[in-house]
């Protein structure tokens, strides 16, 4: 078939799966299910902001995980205060995602290399540490949220199947944000200067403006994500922002195959059900894990949009 | 002056201890160009080896040899097996994959010595306070710890400034090919170096063990502290790994002792007690960022290739 590559197919697959999975459960009884891919989502999303600036950007942050904690903060600190609306709290959660990846990205991008993955690193790993340290909102066990975000009727977050909409929604405004960004001239500038930094300051563009834009739109897309995670769960402590979270969120990019549209969302829910299925076989589950990640590196090239585009093409 | 003194010397103590660990992930990373993470791992294998072999023969030192030798020969393993393969490939592979070997290690860890911590105990003879000066005592163990780590990083500097194989290394780190090409095992060199550079992680997770309980992620925590070390020593660089380690370890020990009393003079009781912890434990991350902001490269960069 001509025009229609397997790694498509596959694609629209699993985008209709998602869209069509509060319908399932309803049928099947199966709540959990819902429960677990609301998270899938969440994270989906965070995967597909941090695939902006790695994929598209060649920028390794290693400390997304820090906006996850900053959105979600955002959230449960203005609900302890008693401001439950999310038409405050979302923006608050976006604004102040935007301007901590304003402040690190002016930092960190005076570095490249292994330099900006360790930088990234040690700036997230300072979030956590402060968060542990707000007695105020819980330190190190974290802030209970007693009431989800409230968009005054507009839509209920408490209800199940509208809160996985809502987050199924913000997932497809990223992504079609991110598409119109890559395909702009502002993507055009982001991409050429991954690939030879120098040519384009010889050219004549302001190599480091364009990226810091390109990291804090990333951030303040991952602030979002944050911002859903507590509502999901909540609850928000500083486990969120843990390094690891970072970690796991660059391996469902790669995972799933860095700089390509659906790649992290891909990423995200083989991660994700490899980790729940992985676990009821056994506790230890990232005894499996582990080693998996590190053959996933030695041999799968480009990630699974990588192998499928190898198989469409025979 | 009692206290001041006794935390100077507990930020020399952290700060060499700290340089063992950043040692190791420099030099791997200068002379292989590969990036590490599951070198917190060793540390933590070289903590828990300690324990363990120290409760098995009853004595601490020599479980604490025993320790030195498994974390080195674990480390050579984990080179010829896994890390092999990753020289050469892209930083971002490495991240990813030693990524993966921190989970088996952690899971390895809970399924083997299980998920509580262990304790190493000190033998009688370490625990004495010894007088340094006049009227003031420190304990034994951390002025060991001083001794050994000192004498460390001095046989480190001798070694790769003044011997042979430490002219090879060296060698190495600035062109691989011609090294070869001149007839020396580089496959060998290589596993060799990391193997040092596991030996010295365990090393610290040994030494560190006793002060700390033994347990799992103990390694991460540390590590970060190493990458911050080397960021600001430069990478590469064995000389800016020991500057910045001691810097590090004094500004983390003092600015925690002495942060909070000092806060206290300025802002309210409460206030103060709210900010000292948050604003200590980001001490030396600021220092990062300003190092950054005038010396992107580090303090000390390596020779650039």
């Amino acid at each position: 078939m001509k025009g229609l590559s397997v790694s498509k197919a596959v694609t629209a697959l699993m985008l209709a799966g998602l869209v069509l999975l509060p319908l399932y459960s309803s049928l099947s009884g199966n709540i959990f299910i819902l429960t677990l891919f609301t998270r899938i989502v969440i994270l989906a999303l965070a995967a597909a902001s941090l695939n902006l600036i790695m994929g598209f950007g060649g920028m390794m942050s290693f400390g997304h995980a820090a906006y996850l904690g900053i959105g979600g903060y955002a959230v449960g600190m203005l609900a302890q205060e008693g401001v439950g609306s999310g038409f405050i709290q979302f923006p608050v959660a976006l604004a102040a995602s935007a301007i901590y990846a304003l402040v690190i990205g002016a930092l960190s991008l005076r570095t490249r290399g292994v330099y900006f993955i360790m930088i990234t690193l040690a700036f997230a790993q300072m979030a956590y540490y402060v968060a542990s340290g707000l007695a105020r909102y819980g330190g190190d066990d974290g802030l209970t949220i007693y009431k989800r975000s409230d968009f005054s009727g507009l839509i209920d977050l408490s209800n199940r199947t509208q809160f996985y909409y809502l987050c199924l929604a913000c997932l497809f405004g990223v992504i079609f944000l991110i598409w119109r960004i890559v395909n702009s001239r502002f993507g055009l500038v982001v991409q050429g200067l991954r690939s030879n930094e120098q040519r384009m300051q010889a050219i004549g563009f302001p190599a480091k403006r364009y990226q810091l834009v390109c990291f804090v739109i990333s951030g303040t897309m991952c602030g979002l994500a944050g911002a859903l995670l507590a509502n999901n769960t909540d609850f928000v402590s500083p486990a969120v922002m843990y390094w690891t979270r970072s970690g796991d969120l660059m391996v469902m990019v790669i995972l799933g195959g860095m700089g390509t549209l659906f790649g992290p969302v891909m990423g995200a829910v083989v991660y994700l059900l490899l980790e729940e299925f992985l676990s009821h076989i056994t506790e230890y589950w990232a005894l499996i894990m582990g080693p998996l990640l590190l053959l996933i590196v030695l041999f799968g090239r480009g990630g699974i949009m990588g192998v499928l585009g190898r198989a469409g093409r025979g | 002056m009692l206290l001041v003194v006794e935390q100077f010397l507990n930020g020399l103590q952290f700060g060499l201890l700290l340089f063992l660990l950043a040692a190791g992930l420099t030099l791997v990373f200068g002379i292989m160009d590969l990036v590490n993470l599951a070198h917190g791992s060793l540390y933590m294998m070289g903590a828990y080896f300690a324990a363990t072999f120290a409760a098995w023969t009853g004595s601490f030192v020599l479980g604490a040899l025993m320790a030195l030798g498994a974390t080195l020969v674990l480390g050579i393993v984990l080179e010829v097996t896994a890390l092999r393969h990753l020289y050469g490939r892209d930083h971002l592979d490495h991240v990813l994959a030693t990524f993966g070997l921190i989970l088996f290690f952690n899971e390895a860890v809970r399924l083997i010595w299980g998920p509580a911590g262990l304790a190493l105990p000190l033998p009688a003879w370490l625990t004495v306070p010894v007088p340094i000066l006049p009227g003031i005592h420190y304990p034994a163990y951390r002025l060991a710890i001083i001794v050994v780590a000192l004498l460390v990083a001095l046989l480190l500097y001798l070694g790769v400034m003044r011997t042979r194989i430490g002219m090879l290394i060296r060698a190495g780190a600035s062109n691989r090919e011609m090294i070869g090409a001149l007839g020396i095992n580089i496959k060998l060199l290589y596993t060799l170096v990391f193997g040092l550079g596991a030996a010295l992680a365990g090393l610290a997770g040994l030494m560190q063990a006793p002060i700390l309980t033994v347990q799992i992620g103990m390694g991460e925590n540390i590590l970060i502290l190493a990458f911050v070390i080397i960021v600001i020593g430069g990478i590469g660089s064995i000389r800016g790994a020991f500057l910045a380690a001691i810097f590090v370890g004094m500004i983390d020990t003092l600015g925690r002792a002495f942060l909070p009393n000092l806060l206290r003079q300025v802002l309210s009781g409460a206030a103060a007690s709210t900010a000292a912890p948050a604003l200590s434990s980001m001490l030396i991350y600021l220092l990062m960022a300003i190092v950054l902001v005038v010396r992107p490269e580090g303090l000390f960069p390596a020779h650039r290739r």
